[in-house]
């Protein structure tokens, strides 16, 4: 046994004292040195090596035990759905405020056939014929026993049809699941809803997608999965939606007039709580678009958005509403109507003669033209615009249906000081309906703009102010002598204080110039209560004539007032609104 | 008496080659893998005419290739597996040499298939891969330059095989091919941490390549999209993952039955980063539980050969090529269960493919070399503890 010194120098010293070679000694350390470091190396790789190994073992454990879970589990997604990119059908709901259902979807089928598996393809096609009187037989046999390997025939089907194909038993005729749109309530709010149409198509499902109004206004929004069947809500209350569509029907056969349309909205918030046009058609059905005649005269045609006309003496309001926020006027102030108003070699002429003179007041209750334009001078072509724009008579309305940018409304090509005069009193400027119910709120809220929309909303949304409240209180009470004292007698409520203002346009020729004697549009923009409005109501007839009198009468007072009357009488208590009866009023008690 | 009369029977000083191979290899392992290879040929049956249909071929089309790449794997497996450590040194230093050439050259001679990354060279007959010869021969070398810096005065060889792997990471990166980047990275890592990495240093790895893999989320479309989907919770069953998952719970535990399986029609690579699926729709879990046993048994089994090795460069390159070849197998299934995110890697020895075959086949003979039971101075320890 050799006993290592503690100190290696000591041996390479006691070598050298002995005479001896010390780099054996050196040698020998480095030896023992590097084999101690081996060592140590290696028994801290054999402990890493270990961990490796039992990491490795318990990594391929958890893969085996994942892949047994996995195969213990049964495959979810069933084989066919794996099959292509499936097409997405779901599509919101509308509903309007109150949440009752406008537009849903229903589970239909389609009819397709594959005619290489067909046994008696002309037993079938007879069959069939029955059952679908519109399809032709010579061309479903024709189908069926060429080469076709696909062949479509009916894209929705009852469930009692459905039946009956299968009572055919023909093992080449097939369904496919189909998803329909449907409109529950038929024609109401039509022109609103627009309608669908399929999209992309295939044997699993179908694509629906919008062709009109909000359907398709609002088509990637009602597609959006991100929504999960969460329905649109509208602002359109469908119990004032039937009963406006109700009366408008009524007083449209009365006034025997060929058109009618209707617009209430809101006066804060913007929403359009009913919209009507008619005549109108079934969403359900829609029919295809004209090929003849004016598409304005389809029933497809909304003329509350898309309909432009010359609206009449409605417009008078704006402008002594102009002149008053100008401090050009008051309501007292005396204005010059003394007719016919020349201008160059045109004349304006009111309805009847009121005399010399006439205050603002009376101007708009009896509604006189001439004064109106003497007013319009007063204010001047750049004044008159400005405000026209800010009420929101140079752009279509945004409302949110693919028709409103139709709705696009005509302006004079170059706006003389005549045209000025004449757009004083509503001539010369065509505008939807809608856009007069818009610019009537600005009047009834108290001078905010306001824009109109079919979603609901949660509580006011004024836009910039264009009028003093004070300026809009004048206004308001003028128009509330209209009813009381003017032209539009026919429009008193009991109880709901109706104003507005009346307004009787010939229609214009489609071609050449000059306007029709005997055709009118006639109007009735109205709010209430007159005091503290809440709605604004614009009733407008195309071609009315009451004809109950010796010769017929087609002034808006004798036509679309009465008519408008009538709803509001009916629609007020629906909106929630009580009627106010004044103090003094003798009030009967009934007791049983 | 007899050899005066007859002269000396001639006696080698060496052992032969093959009973001294048969002797101390670990046989083990070596059926381990034969058993794999035909495994991959019985799967090949399986998975690949629908790829021979597609590309207008003889439907055996590629197993007739598969088992012809496959013999060359094993001529060249077991060829590898008789050298000695310091010849297969000697020769994957050289061939690391070559594969790092043709890796460099690859944006500019190379081909892309049509993939999105230009990884091949297309030698007519055949496509080679560098980056597939690369890994095993990098193996090798790192593992050379960590030896060399355990001795006394020996270079800093740690570096300077970081500084190399971080240079062919950068390569592959740029083709880009993440999946083989990563392998090299980890079996750098794993040779580091058997040749005594600090453990503050081990953890300061980790961190960096959450942060790398963070930056490339961020800057790469390509890798961006394979993590979305994996993180994102149902999986949406037209892409290959779904068919995969699909395809697992299909087969249950005996599956579907031979050739009955669907899923090699609708996945465009069922033949290589899919073939478990494969497996487990038409063999079930059973033949998929063997698979995993198989390389288990081969990582497992090779790591604790290496626990005895004295060695450290045997030792480290034994290492890193086993953990190398186990995490490629275990990335590859794991992915098919969606326990990592999507990455194009192939199952070593089962995948279809010719580069991955031979390359896997030398890397396997380099591991078979390195854990051959060899003296270990057992002699020198009984020596030396009799001098104490």
């Amino acid at each position: 046994m050799i006993r290592t010194p503690l100190r290696p120098l000591a041996r390479i010293l006691d070598a050298r004292k002995k005479g001896e070679n010390p780099d054996a000694i050196e040698r020998e350390n480095l030896r023992i040195r590097h084999e101690q470091m081996r060592d140590s190396a290696r028994t801290r790789a054999e402990g890493r090596l270990l961990v490796l190994g039992v990491m490795f073992f318990c990594a391929f454990s958890v893969v085996g035990a994942r892949m047994g879970m996995l195969s213990a589990s049964e495959p979810s997604e069933p084989r066919a759905q794996t099959q292509g990119a499936s097409i997405v059908a779901a599509r919101s709901d509308i509903v309007d405020r109150k949440g009752r259902i406008l537009a849903t979807n229903m589970e239909t089928h389609s009819l397709y056939a594959h005619p290489q598996q067909m046994i008696e393809p002309e037993r079938t096609a007879k069959a069939l014929v029955q059952i679908f009187p519109e399809l032709e037989e010579e061309r479903l046999i024709k189908d069926f026993s060429g080469n076709r390997k696909f062949v479509w025939v009916r894209k929705k089907i009852s469930p009692e049809q459905k039946q009956a194909v299968h009572d055919i038993g023909e093992p080449g005729l097939l369904f496919g699941p189909r998803e329909m749109r449907l409109y529950p309530n038929g024609a109401l709010a039509a022109h609103v809803l627009g309608g669908t149409r399929f999209g992309q198509e295939g044997v699993h499902s179908a694509e629906v997608v919008g062709t009109a109004g909000l359907e398709r206004f609002l088509d990637d929004d009602l597609r959006d999965p991100a929504r999960e069947g969460r329905p649109v809500q509208l602002s359109l209350d469908l119990t004032v939606q039937s009963a406006v569509e109700r009366v408008l029907a009524g007083g449209m056969m009365l006034m025997n007039a060929k058109g009618a349309t209707a617009v209430l909205m809101d006066v804060h918030t913007g929403e359009v709580v009913s919209i009507a046009s008619l005549p109108d058609f079934d969403p359900n059905d829609r029919p295809a678009p004209p090929v003849e005649g004016s598409p304005s005269d389809s029933p497809l045609f909304n003329r509350a958005v898309q309909g432009v006309y010359e609206l009449g003496s409605t417009f008078k309001i704006f402008t002594t509403a102009q002149a008053m926020e100008l401090g050009l006027v008051n309501a007292e102030t005396m204005i010059d109507t003394k007719g016919p108003l020349r201008w160059g070699k045109h004349k304006i002429r009111d309805f009847h003669d009121y005399g010399k003179e006439l205050s603002v007041t009376k101007i708009i209750v009896k509604s006189s033209n001439i004064g109106t334009a003497r007013i319009a001078q007063m204010i001047g072509v750049d004044r008159q615009k400005d405000f026209l724009g800010k009420l929101g008579f140079f752009e279509p309305t945004k409302l949110e249906i693919t028709e409103a940018k139709g709705g696009k409304p005509l302006l004079p090509p170059n706006w003389s000081e005549l045209s000025t005069m004449t757009i004083s009193y509503g001539h010369g400027l065509s505008a939807s309906p809608l856009h007069l119910a818009q610019a009537y709120a600005t009047i009834a809220n108290g001078g905010y703009q306001v824009t109109p929309t079919l979603l609901k909303q949660s509580g006011p949304r004024y836009g910039e102010r264009i009028m003093r409240p004070d300026t809009a209180a004048a206004a308001r009470t003028m128009l509330r002598k209209v009813v009381t004292e003017g032209t539009a007698s026919f429009g008193e409520v009991p109880g709901y204080y109706v104003g507005g203002k009346t307004g009787t346009a010939d229609k214009p020729k489609e071609r050449g110039g000059g306007y029709y004697k005997d055709k009118v549009i006639a109007t009735f923009a109205s709010m209430f209560p007159a005091h503290d409005p809440k709605y604004v109501l614009v009733v407008t007839l195309d071609e009315p004539s009451e004809n109950s009198g010796d010769k017929p009468r087609r002034t808006a007072g004798w036509t679309a007032v009465p008519v408008a009357a009538e709803m509001i009488g009916r629609i007020a208590p629906l909106l929630g609104l009580r009627p106010e009866y004044e103090q003094n009023s003798p009030v009967v008690m009934t007791s049983n | 008496m007899t050899e005066m009369v007859y002269g000396t029977v001639p006696v080698r000083d060496v052992e032969p080659i093959l009973p001294k191979w048969w002797r101390t290899v670990d046989t083990w392992t070596l059926t381990c893998i034969l058993i794999l290879f035909g495994i991959g040929m019985l799967l090949g049956l399986a998975a690949s005419p629908p790829l021979a249909e597609r590309n207008g071929f003889d439907p055996f089309h590629y197993v007739q290739r598969q088992a012809i790449f496959g013999g060359a794997a094993l001529v060249a497996l077991f060829l590898t597996s008789m050298m000695s450590p310091t010849l297969v040194r000697r020769l994957a230093v050289i061939g690391f040499a070559g594969a790092f050439v043709a890796l460099m050259f690859l944006p500019v001679l190379g081909t892309d298939f049509g993939k999105g990354a230009v990884r091949w060279y297309s030698l007519g007959f055949a496509s080679v891969q560098p980056s597939e010869f690369l890994k095993p021969t990098f193996v090798i070398v790192a593992a050379w330059m960590m030896a060399a810096s355990q001795e006394i005065g020996g270079p800093p060889g740690k570096l300077w095989s970081f500084m190399l792997t971080m240079l062919i990471v950068g390569f592959l990166v740029m083709q880009p091919d993440f999946g083989q980047a990563c392998l090299v990275l980890f079996g750098w890592g794993v040779m580091y941490f058997v040749a005594g990495a600090p453990m503050i240093l081990l953890i300061a790895m980790a961190g960096l390549v959450v942060i790398g893999g963070t930056v490339a989320y961020q800057n790469s479309e390509h890798f961006a999209r394979r993590i979305d989907g994996f993180l994102n919770p149902d999986i949406d069953p037209t892409t290959q993952l779904g068919y995969a998952t699909n395809a697992i719970q299909e087969g249950g535990f005996f599956g579907v039955g031979v050739g009955e399986g669907q899923v090699k029609w609708s996945l465009p690579d069922a033949h290589t980063d899919f073939i478990i699926a494969v497996a487990a729709e038409e063999y079930g879990l059973v033949l998929v539980l063997v698979i995993i046993a198989l390389y288990a048994t081969i990582v497992v089994r090779s790591l604790i050969r290496l626990m005895r090795e004295r060695d450290p460069f045997i030792r480290l390159a034994g290492t890193g090529l086993a953990c190398m070849f186990g995490v490629q197998a275990m990335i590859n299934m794991g992915v098919a269960v969606r326990l990592l995110p999507a990455k194009g890697m192939t199952l070593p020895f089962v995948s279809y493919g010719g580069s991955s075959l031979i390359a896997g086949g030398i890397a396997v003979g380099m591991l078979l070399a390195f854990t051959r039971t060899r003296p270990q101075g057992e002699i020198g320890d009984i020596l030396r503890g009799r001098m104490r």
